[in-house]
């Protein structure tokens, strides 16, 4: 009995515990978006809606935004692209580097990021490639292409051949059948891939900070501005990037609910 | 682009079809021709090629070595989505993202025919699943799945239609009523059908032409009455119904019949009714053409005539009983008396003759397997 009541109290207080532990730096994020800070964002000062009407006022936060953002967009949508072609052909055919095809797509994944980095940056010093965008987009398609092809790979596996049978059995063409059949039974799978890819794309400091030349993304900019002190419209961009981030979760949950009881109450 | 369709069906030949897959030969030698507008059903044990055939014919397996020739045209090279063909696939393959209209319309839509909502609707009507139309596959029984599916094919007209075991997940009331349904299609717009089934009432109900696959060959093919009457190997003797095999030397041969000598017995068949007429043949016995007695009945030898023996079961099924009668030096013959109010109620045990026409022997044209060593 008394261990049953230990466990009853030690468990919730455990998870309780975790879970401010882990919500404790997002926390003071989010809430120092509202503070009237001075020099450092540091003291609290009183509460402020400035730094979210005018998050424009630190020029240069912007920029970095909008460059972090094309690079995600771009390197997401080339490495969603190749990586489902890729992903396709590595699960129906057949081919002679099949197995090292798979296999250097896991290097990416295992190796250290420092190294890739690294490694990355003196092979474009070698190659005479002048770092900049180019080269982080670059950078960012290569390992992003290992987790899309990973995703849409576990998709293309559960896929029922004869379901494209029957569609060329109607008189599909292959590319017909690709475009009727196939590919809108792995867009739930392409869609994981390409979210994945964008959050990777987009939070990555160590490979992009090797390769970017004289570019400026978020991550760049927040380790630079953190020596400084970190301008509160920072903190409004993390904010609101870990927001949308929650919102999209909870609205995945809430699809497949909801889809989950349609199908219980038709049945 | 997809063939022009005739309204009517097509003849299907296929000429010495052989599909090898890697380590085993599903299909060996086929051959096999269906003439326009029949109902032909394909019968055999699981894993005897059923399938594979049905795929070669759809153009979604290569056959190793053969011709395919549906309407008198060499489809061998075609493409699936090319030949005037539709499939209800074992798996019924329902497009798990459409809803069951579109489901049914897809074929109808590739071939841009008018109207094709309208025509699906018909269909689904005509399965008698228009009222849920607008539902994901997910969201239907296995029954409900297996029919859409037909509806899916049968919608296109095509020249030829591919069942394979299209009424398995049904139950009895539905089969029935789908089997009468689906013959009455086939009848009204005269496609040919070629219907795979494990279900042997099933496929000498339906068809005009029964063919019985074993190891991925045809061992017979004929209508369901000559088949039944009169099988030509003991596989198909036991499979199609069931038989009471007898196997011995042949001992007294005349111009119309042949005998054999088991365990002191004769067991004679006309010789029209007998593939071999030497050596060590097995003649058969269908269980309700045989009869017993419970004292030596005295029987012109137009008969057949065995015992005395001894009843070991008896199982009552309904509209007949079933009885197991084990004869010393023979073996179990079993006999099926029908549930009319006289049949002789006997006890296990009890002692008694078997006898039957020897117009209704069958002689085969192999042996049954085991019975080539023993002598
Ligand atoms: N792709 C394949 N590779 C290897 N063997 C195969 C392949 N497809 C089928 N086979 C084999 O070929 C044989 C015939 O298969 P098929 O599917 O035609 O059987 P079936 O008569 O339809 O059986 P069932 O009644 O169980 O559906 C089986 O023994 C099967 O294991
Ligand atoms: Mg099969």
């Amino acid at each position: 009995m008394r261990k049953l009541a230990i466990g009853r109290f030690i468990f919730p207080l455990y998870a309780l515990l975790a879970l401010v532990f882990l919500l404790i730096p997002i926390v003071y994020t989010f809430v120092f978006s509202f503070n009237q800070a001075r020099r450092r964002n540091t003291i609290w000062n009183g509460f402020t809606l400035d730094h979210w009407a005018n998050v424009c006022s630190r020029q240069d936060l912007c920029d970095a935004l909008g460059t972090s953002l094309t690079i995600s967009f771009i390197s997401t949508l080339i490495a969603t692209i190749l990586g489902t072609a890729l992903a396709i052909a590595l699960v129906r055919y057949r081919f002679r580097a099949r197995s090292a095809v798979s296999l250097s797509l896991f290097l990416p994944m295992a190796t250290p990021e420092i190294v890739m980095g690294a490694g990355l940056a003196s092979l474009f010093f070698s190659l005479g490639i002048e770092r900049g965008m180019f080269t982080v987009i670059l950078a960012h398609v290569m390992f992003c292409l290992s987790f899309v092809v990973t995703t849409v790979k576990a998709r293309v596996q559960m896929l029922d051949p004869t379901l494209e049978e029957a569609a060329s059995d109607l008189y599909a063409t292959p590319t017909q059948v690709f475009w009727k059949v196939t590919f809108p039974l792995l867009v739930p799978g392409i869609m994981a891939a390409a979210l994945l890819s964008f959050a990777l794309s987009f939070d990555d400091f160590i490979i992009t900070y090797f390769n970017a030349g004289n570019v400026t993304t978020f991550p760049l900019f927040i380790y630079v501005a953190a020596k400084g002190g970190l301008p509160p419209e920072a903190n409004v961009i993390a904010s609101s990037v870990f927001i949308l981030a929650i919102l999209i979760v909870v609205a995945t949950q809430v699809y497949g609910n909801l889809k989950k009881k349609r199908l219980a109450l038709a049945k | 682009m997809a063939t022009q369709l005739k309204v009517t069906g097509a003849d299907l030949e296929l000429i010495d079809v052989r599909k090898d897959f890697p380590g085993f030969t599903a299909l060996d030698d086929m051959d096999l021709h269906i003439p326009a507008g029949q109902f032909f059903a394909l019968l055999g044990p699981s894993g005897c090629g059923k399938t594979t055939t049905l795929r070669i014919v759809a153009g979604l397996e290569t056959p190793t070595q053969g011709q395919v020739l549906i309407g008198g045209q060499d489809v061998t090279s075609m493409k699936p989505h090319e030949r005037p063909v539709n499939t209800v696939f074992q798996s019924y393959a329902l497009f798990p993202h459409m809803t069951i209209l579109e489901n049914v319309a897809f074929g109808l839509r590739q071939r841009k025919i008018d109207d094709p909502v309208a025509k699906a609707q018909e269909a689904l009507d005509l399965v008698e699943l228009g009222h849920i139309a607008a539902r994901r596959p997910q969201q239907l029984s296995g029954g409900q799945q297996q029919r859409v599916a037909l509806a899916r094919a049968l919608v296109n007209r095509p020249s030829l239609l591919l069942l394979d075991e299209p009424l398995g997940a049904l139950d009895l009331k539905l089969r029935r009523q789908m089997q009468i349904e689906l013959k009455a299609i086939q009848m009204e717009v005269g496609l040919t059908f070629l219907h795979v089934t494990h279900d042997q009432e099933e496929a000498m109900d339906m068809a005009d032409t029964v063919a019985v696959m074993n190891k991925g060959r045809i061992e017979q093919m004929g209508a369901p009455e000559a088949l039944y009457d009169r099988p030509k190997t003991a596989f198909v003797s036991k499979f199609l119904g069931q038989s009471n095999l007898f196997v011995g030397k042949v001992s007294d041969s005349n111009d119309s019949s042949v005998s054999i000598e088991v365990g002191g017995y004769k067991v004679t068949v006309d010789k029209k009714r007998a593939e071999k007429h030497t050596g060590k043949i097995a003649i058969g016995v269908r269980p309700e053409k045989a009869t017993f007695h419970t004292s030596k009945p005295n029987l012109s030898s137009d008969h057949v005539m065995i015992g005395e023996g001894e009843i070991i079961d008896i199982r009552f099924t309904g509209v007949s009983n079933q009885y197991l009668i084990e004869i010393p030096n023979v073996g179990e013959v079993t006999v099926f008396a029908q549930n009319i109010g006289k049949s002789p109620v006997i006890e296990l045990g009890a002692k008694v003759w078997v006898s039957w026409k020897v117009e209704h022997s069958f002689g085969l044209a192999d042996l049954p397997d085991g019975s080539e060593e023993q002598d």
